[in-house]
Parts: structure tokens; sequence; C-alpha cells
């Protein structure tokens, strides 16, 4: 598998990718922010075919739209949390503002015919396997930037989002902390978009973190095991994709993120289960040795 | 976020309101309360709904300005010793699926505002990680919660959470304790217990307490001092000397009854009701409901 | 046809009627609109804003597959949304709307998104990449309407419509007051499978002609401008009609004279709609404000 340099380069810029998604995604899932997530990566979309309409480099399209998108929720929330209405209302648009500069974009390519759609296809769905070392070089160098941050920010923000008002009146920066956690969130978008595609990137943001929130109950444990999950979907991802040539490298990683929330889901459930039939054995026995 | 330099008189008030009053949007809360609170004193902070008691921590938080008089909070102006208070809101109800341990939660009173993550495995080698470790697990026994501190905290009862949270507010040592209604949502056996365990933190530990209640019955045997806020006015003293007939109708302007039952429990007959004000009474949840629904 | 738009309304509108095609589009333009209306009003009163987009967008996938396996587009939209509709709701605990639940439901229901839009990525290198259809799924098609799909579109939105009105007043109970509700027999948790089940639904038939993306933009928008304006259950809803049916028509009408897609002119008018909304209710508290 690592005779294919391609496959090296996607190797790296995964790994950076991966770490920030599941830092990230552990936060976005704790304070239920994963549609402002998930309208990101559509704004990614947008951005993207924005700066390809106008033949700019695609890479400032997205990260600039992430960004300022991100920023914008922040302002349209009460706390710094826009509300899902908002986001939704936002975000439709946006995808509407999409198709206007995708028709404008297809219609200018329609010389080159083919090449367009084929440039759509991978804004939404992603080419790891297409990107130069040097590409991949900025996703690493990103993925890492973005997850140095977070962890800097991790313990107040934790705290921030587990008890706002007491981590306020201790001192710390809640709303800052907010508005540094979306522009994150918008810079992780805008780089993992190339990768994984801006559709899917959601999973990467989602699944890992998900996982992560049912196996502990340890929140910097927590952090680590997303982290960990994200980098090992995505290296198994790229494992399977290698051996069953010409399928799209985004479907297995997003099938193995999958596959292990699924498990998360299940063991939890039968955990519940479990929990529930001994609270009520207790219950009969208190009641057996009440009566007796 | 370091203190600074102030005289620590064992016996120094820890808290000082002189005719200070509160304006809200324009519109006057409440005004002319005097109250001083000594290291180890349990004040009760109470008043009819919506006259703005909590709005009375916000001020001794130093969230919110006095509009009249004076506050001084530790020797300082208020928010200037953050981490000299120890703070517990209103109405805070971790549900069921969160599945973050009490214990860590607690542990995040102790030092949820300092930078950086954790470092793993520094328990071994950092004594100061030992000492953080060792005082939360004391703080944790203190308020009885040793049980199921390990457990999430989503599961824990609302008394069980509320013990966890008064362990999160006391980690850090505090001289004054600030509590917003802790007892709102318990059930009777809980908010005796409750009551029981702020009053022992009082004297063993020396820490100042006020609380906002709206019903001083659970409290009143422990306490040393009430302040009784109503919007004309405001009234401090012992329960004993405020809570009367005499001083409630002086402070309402109307006729006021205060009856004791036989069990010792005081009931205001006739008080009127300020009206709620919906806007600063709710949490994100209901206000989010209460903006759709207006 | 770049039909040029005259200032004569009423010869344009003629013209426009002129063209088949554009009749069924109004007329099923109608038909969307109410059907999205009616169950967005209730999307959005719930809060299921970031469940209703991810079963939309599950369509996508279910209706390449099945195009690639032979089958109708429909056969898929429906099959795909309304299986994705059950899986968040069965995997969902209580009745849907709590408060504390949106953490753990929200990883689950990105998952199934992306999961679901990974499997696409998947038909649609098998299928050796249409971008065309894939645009069409994506993003509608309101031309090209046939008689069979507004007759198919009359009886599922009766069918539906049907429904909503006969559970009515229990679903707005349970949506507003889950615990209440429960209490007076009201049974929140099945109404919320049966709920989700009817987005499904409806989602798969308003993709036909908006798209998967897009289906979303009438679900929220005309709702979340209603809920702005007003609480009372039937003026919103009344209001929310009314503006979906006045945004889509006036959006066909644009993309036809202005050469747009209708993804495009749909829901610019609709979040315009919803700013103004948004700017007016503002203005209104901040006039009582100051009258105070």
């Amino acid at each position: 598998m690592f005779h294919d340099s391609y496959m090296l380069t996607a190797l790296v810029a995964g790994t950076g990718i991966a770490l920030a998604c599941g830092l990230v995604g552990y936060f976005l899932v704790l304070r239920a922010q994963v549609f402002t997530g998930d309208a990101l990566s559509h704004v990614a979309f947008t951005g993207a075919l924005a700066a390809l309409a106008f033949g700019i480099d695609l890479r400032v399209g997205l990260f600039a739209g992430c960004v300022l998108i991100a920023v914008l929720f922040g302002a349209m929330g009460p706390r710094g949390r826009a509300d899902d209405v908002v986001i939704g209302n936002v975000f439709a648009w946006i995808l509407g503002l999409g198709v206007f500069f995708m028709t404008l974009y297809t219609t200018n390519q329609s010389g080159s015919a083919g090449s367009g759609g084929n440039q759509t296809v991978n804004v939404l769905f992603g080419s790891i396997l297409g990107i130069s070392s040097g590409q991949a070089a900025a996703a690493l160098g990103i993925g890492l930037g973005v997850s140095l941050v977070l962890l800097l920010i991790a313990r107040p923000l934790l705290f921030a989002t587990l008890d706002e008002a007491v981590a306020a009146a201790r001192g710390v920066p809640v709303r800052l902390l907010g508005y540094v956690f979306l522009v994150l969130i918008g810079v992780t978008a805008g780089e993992a978009s190339q990768a994984v595609g801006s559709m899917l990137l959601l999973g990467l943001f989602a699944a890992p973190a998900g996982t992560a929130l049912l196996i502990t109950d340890r929140p910097f444990v927590g952090l680590a095991v997303s982290a960990g999950l994200g980098v090992f979907d995505v290296w198994f991802g790229l494992a399977a994709a290698s051996f069953v040539p010409n399928t799209p490298t985004s479907f297995w990683i997003m099938a193995v993120a999958a596959a292990t929330y699924a498990v998360a889901v299940a063991i939890s459930r039968i955990r519940a289960s479990r929990q529930k039939t001994e609270k009520q054995s207790t219950k009969e026995q208190r009641a057996a040795a009440a009566a007796a | 976020m370091t203190s600074t330099g102030h005289t620590t008189d064992a016996d120094a008030p820890v808290l000082t309101l002189h005719d200070a009053a509160v304006a809200v949007g324009g519109r006057r809360l409440w005004s002319g309360v005097d109250l001083t609170v000594r290291p180890g004193e349990f004040v009760a902070v109470l008043g009819p709904n919506g006259v703005g008691k909590s709005t009375m921590i916000k001020v001794l938080l130093g969230a919110l300005p006095v509009a009249a008089g004076s506050v001084s909070v530790l020797g300082q102006r208020p928010g200037a010793v953050g981490e000299e208070i120890g703070y517990l809101p209103q109405r805070r109800n971790f549900d069921g699926s969160l599945r973050i341990r009490g214990v860590d939660v607690v542990r995040l009173g102790l030092d949820g505002d300092r930078w950086g993550v954790p470092l793993p495995f520094s328990r071994r080698f950092s004594a100061a990680r030992r000492a953080a470790d060792e005082r939360v697990r004391e703080v944790i026994e203190l308020v009885g919660a040793s049980a199921y501190a390990h457990r999430p905290i989503g599961e824990c009862s609302g008394g069980e959470q509320q013990r966890l949270l008064i362990a999160q507010a006391l980690v850090r040592k505090p001289r004054l304790l600030l509590l917003d209604e802790p007892l709102d949502s318990l059930d009777l056996p809980n908010q005796a217990g409750i009551a029981a365990l702020i009053h022992r933190i009082c004297r063993q530990e020396g820490v100042a307490v006020v609380m906002v209640a709206h019903d001083v019955n659970p409290i009143l045997s422990y306490l040393d001092r009430v302040v009784y806020i109503v919007s004309g006015g405001a009234a401090s003293g012992p329960a004993a000397e405020v809570i009367t007939t005499e001083t409630l109708t002086r402070l309402y302007g109307t006729p006021v009854e205060v009856l004791r039952a036989a069990d010792g429990r005081l009931v205001v007959v006739g008080g009127p009701e300020a009206p709620a004000l919906h806007s600063d009474r709710h949490d994100d949840r209901h206000g989010d409901r209460h903006e759709v629904l207006r | 046809m770049n039909p040029g738009f005259t200032w004569n309304i009423i010869t344009d509108v003629q013209w426009m009627w002129s063209v088949p095609s554009m009749v069924n589009a109004f007329r099923a333009g109608f038909a969307v609109a109410l059907l999205a209306g009616v169950v967005g009003w209730f999307m959005v009163l719930r809060r299921q804003s970031f469940a209703g987009h991810s079963i939309a967008v599950t369509g996508f996938p279910g209706a390449a597959a099945a195009v690639y396996l032979g089958l109708s587009a429909t056969l898929g939209y429906f099959g795909f949304c309304i299986g994705s509709a059950l899986v968040i709701a069965l995997l969902s605990r209580g009745s849907g709307t709590g408060v504390g639940e949106r953490a753990h439901s929200s990883a689950l229901i990105a998952v199934v998104q992306a999961f679901a839009l990974a499997l696409g990525a998947v038909f649609l290198s098998l299928y050796g990449g249409f971008l065309n259809s894939t645009s069409a799924f994506l993003f509608g098609n309101f031309l090209g309407i046939t008689h069979e799909d507004v007759l198919t579109l009359i009886v599922v939105s009766l069918v539906v419509l049907l429904i909503m009105a006969a559970l009515g007043r229990r679903l707005l109970f349970a949506s507003i007051d889950p615990a209440v509700a429960a209490a007076r027999g009201v049974p929140a948790r099945a109404l919320n499978i049966l709920f989700l089940v009817l987005l499904g639904a409806t989602v798969a038939e308003v993709s036909k002609f908006t798209g998967s993306l897009l289906v979303f933009a009438l679900l929220v928008m005309p709702a979340a401008t209603a809920q702005v304006l007003t609480a009372r259950p039937a003026l919103g809803l009344l209001i929310t009609v009314t503006l979906g049916v006045l945004v889509t028509w006036l959006g066909l009408a644009w993309a036809f004279f202005g050469n747009q897609a209708t993804g495009f002119t749909i829901t610019s008018l609709a979040f315009g709609c919803y700013v103004l909304a948004y700017a007016a209710k503002s203005a209104r508290r901040s006039f009582a404000l100051k009258a105070a």
C-alpha cells in the first residue's frame, strides 16, 4: 500500500484533518452544535463554487466562506450559539446561492464539458487521493494548528460548556471562547472538505466524537478517544480503499466511522438495559425484604 | 487571576452592602439594602417572586453595577475576587444523556479556567496534581457525595446533583458562597438534607453563605440573618426580627400577617406578589420556547 | 428559451402559462408548498430541523441507487427517506424533542446523513458520474413535470395532510410539553416516530421537484417566518402555507424569466421574507421598549 506515493500523501493529509475533526467534533457534539458543523460544510460547497465561478483559487472561497459564516452564526445567537432554525434558514439560502454559482460556473465551463462537472463532484465528495504533496503538507499543518489551539482552550471551553454561569463568574471569557471555537470549526470545515468533500465532513465531525461520548464519561479521555478514532477511521478507510480500487475513498472512511459508532450505540443500549434490569431487581429485593 | 493582597482580619466582614439599590432596564428593582455578613454566617435573601433576588447575586458577582449605595465584597469591589467566591446559579440540571462524571464537574471548579488540557499520567509525577485530586476527593466527601461522584452526573438525582455542584463551588476553599435558590426543585427530604449540609459547611469551614430562597422554612433554624426585599425597600436583621407581622406590613405597605405553625414553620399571609418578569426568570430552554410562543 | 420579461404582468403570466410544463410546475409548486409548509411548521416547532435536513439528504443516494438498479427514482427517494426517518426515530430516546437528548441524537442524525451520502458517492462512481442527474437529485427540477408526477404528488399530499389533521392537536400537545402530554395519555414517543415517518414521506415526495438539498428550504423557511410572526398555531399554519405558495410561484416565475435555477430563486425569496419578518419583529420590540 505504501508503495504508491499518493497513498502516503493522502495519509499525511488525512491524519492532520482527522485529528482536527476528532477534537473539534467532540465539542461540537457536547455543545449540541453539530448542525452548525453541517451547515458550515455546505457553506464550504458554496464558497468553493463561488471561487471557481469567479476563477479564483477554490480554497480562498472555502475558507473565507466558512470562517465568515461561522462568526455570523455566533453573532446571531443569544449566547454565541445560534438557534437551529436560524442556522437552517441561513444555510438553506446559502445552498441556494451555491446553486446559483454552480450554474454560473458550469455554463462558463461548457466549452470543456465535464470538467466543470468533475470539479463539482470533487467539491462535494472530495478527492483525497488526488491531492499534491504540497496540499497534503498544508492539510497536515492546518490540522495540527487547529488541534493545538483546541487543546489550549479545551479546559475552559469544557467549563464554559457545562457550567456557563459559574465559568463566567470565575472569569472565563465564555463568549470569546465560543467565537474562537466557531472559527476553528470553520477552518476545519474548509480544510477537511477538500479531502473528504463538503458532503462527508459531517461524518468525521460526528462519528468519532459520538462514539467517544458513548464509551467514556471522562471528558479528557473522551477528547483523546475522539481524536484517535478519527485517525483510525481515516487510516482504515484509506487502507480499505486501496484494496478495492475504483471506489470512492470517502465512502470507506465513512463506513468505518459509521460502523464504530453503531457498535458504540449498541453497547450503550445493552448497558442501559442491563442497568434497568439491575435497578428493577434491587427494587424487587427491597420490596421483598420490607414485606418480610 | 490571582487575588491581590488585602488585610485578612479574621473578623472583617466578608460582604457589605450599604443603602444599595439596583436598576434593570431603567426600572429600579429594589433599594435601601443594608447588610453586613461576617465569616461563617448564614444569610438568606428573601422576598416575593420577581422582586430581584437573583439580581442581588449578580450584583455581588460584579455582573451588574449598583445604581445607588455601595457594595464591598471581601474588602474589594464586586467582581475583583472571583476565585474566593463560590457560586451556584439557579436551576442547573444536567440531563440524563450527558455522560460526564460528577467528579470531573467538581474538578472543573478547581481548574476549569486554566488553559490547556491536563497531561495524562501527570499524576505520578506531579505533586500539585496529586494535591488537587486529594482536594477534590476531600470536598466530595464533605458534601457526602462520595458514593455517586464517579457516575455520570446526568444519572444522579436532583439532590445528588446539587450536592456535587455545591462541592464544585467549594473546591477552591472560597470565603463566600453565593447560592441562588438551591432548594428550588428538590423534594422535602432533600431540602432538609441540603440545608443541613450548608449549615455544616458554614460552621465547619468558616464559609459565609448568602442564599436566595423563596421559602425560608427549610433553612430557618440555621439562619443567622435575613434580608427581606420588596419593591419598595428592604429590611435586614435576625430572622425573628425581620419576618414578623410588623416588619413585613411596614415593608409591603399593606397588612401582612406572619403566622407560626405548631412545628415552628412561618407562613406569610397576605403579601402581594410582585409581577413576575418573564425576561429574567428563564433558563434558555424555556426562554426559547417563550420566544416562539409569545 | 429565454423569454423576455415585459412589465405587462398579465401578458407575461399568460405567456408563461402557455407553456404546459410551467402550468404543471405551478400546480406542483402549490401542492409542494402546502405539504412542506404544514409538515415543516411542526418540524420547526419540534426543533427537528436537523433531522429533517438529514432525512432529505439521504434521499439523494436512494434515488441514485434506484436509478442505478433500474428502478424509479421515486422508489429510491421513499425507501431511503422513510428508512432513515425510522432509524433516527427508533434509535433516539424519549420523545425526540427533549433538550438534553439533542447532543446524542444530533450525533446520530449526522452519522446517518453522512453515511447515506457516502453510499451516494459509491453509486455515483459506479454509474460513471452523471452530473446532470446528480444535479437534479440534489437541486431539483421543476420543469419537465408530467401529469403523473402531479397526480402522485396530490395523492401523497392528501394522505399526509389527512393524517396530520387527525393527529394535529395531539401532536401539538406532545410537541410543546411532552411530559404533561404523556401524563395525559398522549404517546409522545409513538407520535414522534409517526411524525418522522410522515416527514420522510413528505421529503421524499417534495424532493422529486426541489431536489434533496433544497426541499429543506421549503420545509424550514416559510414555517420559521410564520413562527417569528405569531405563536398561534392556526394563524401560523396559514401564514406558512400562504408564504410558501407565494414564494414558490414567484420563484418559478423569476426562474422562468430570468433563466435562473429555481433552487436559487425560491430560497432567495423565502430567505428575504424571513429576514423581513425578523427585522419587523425586532423593530416592534425596540419600539415597545422605548414606549415603556
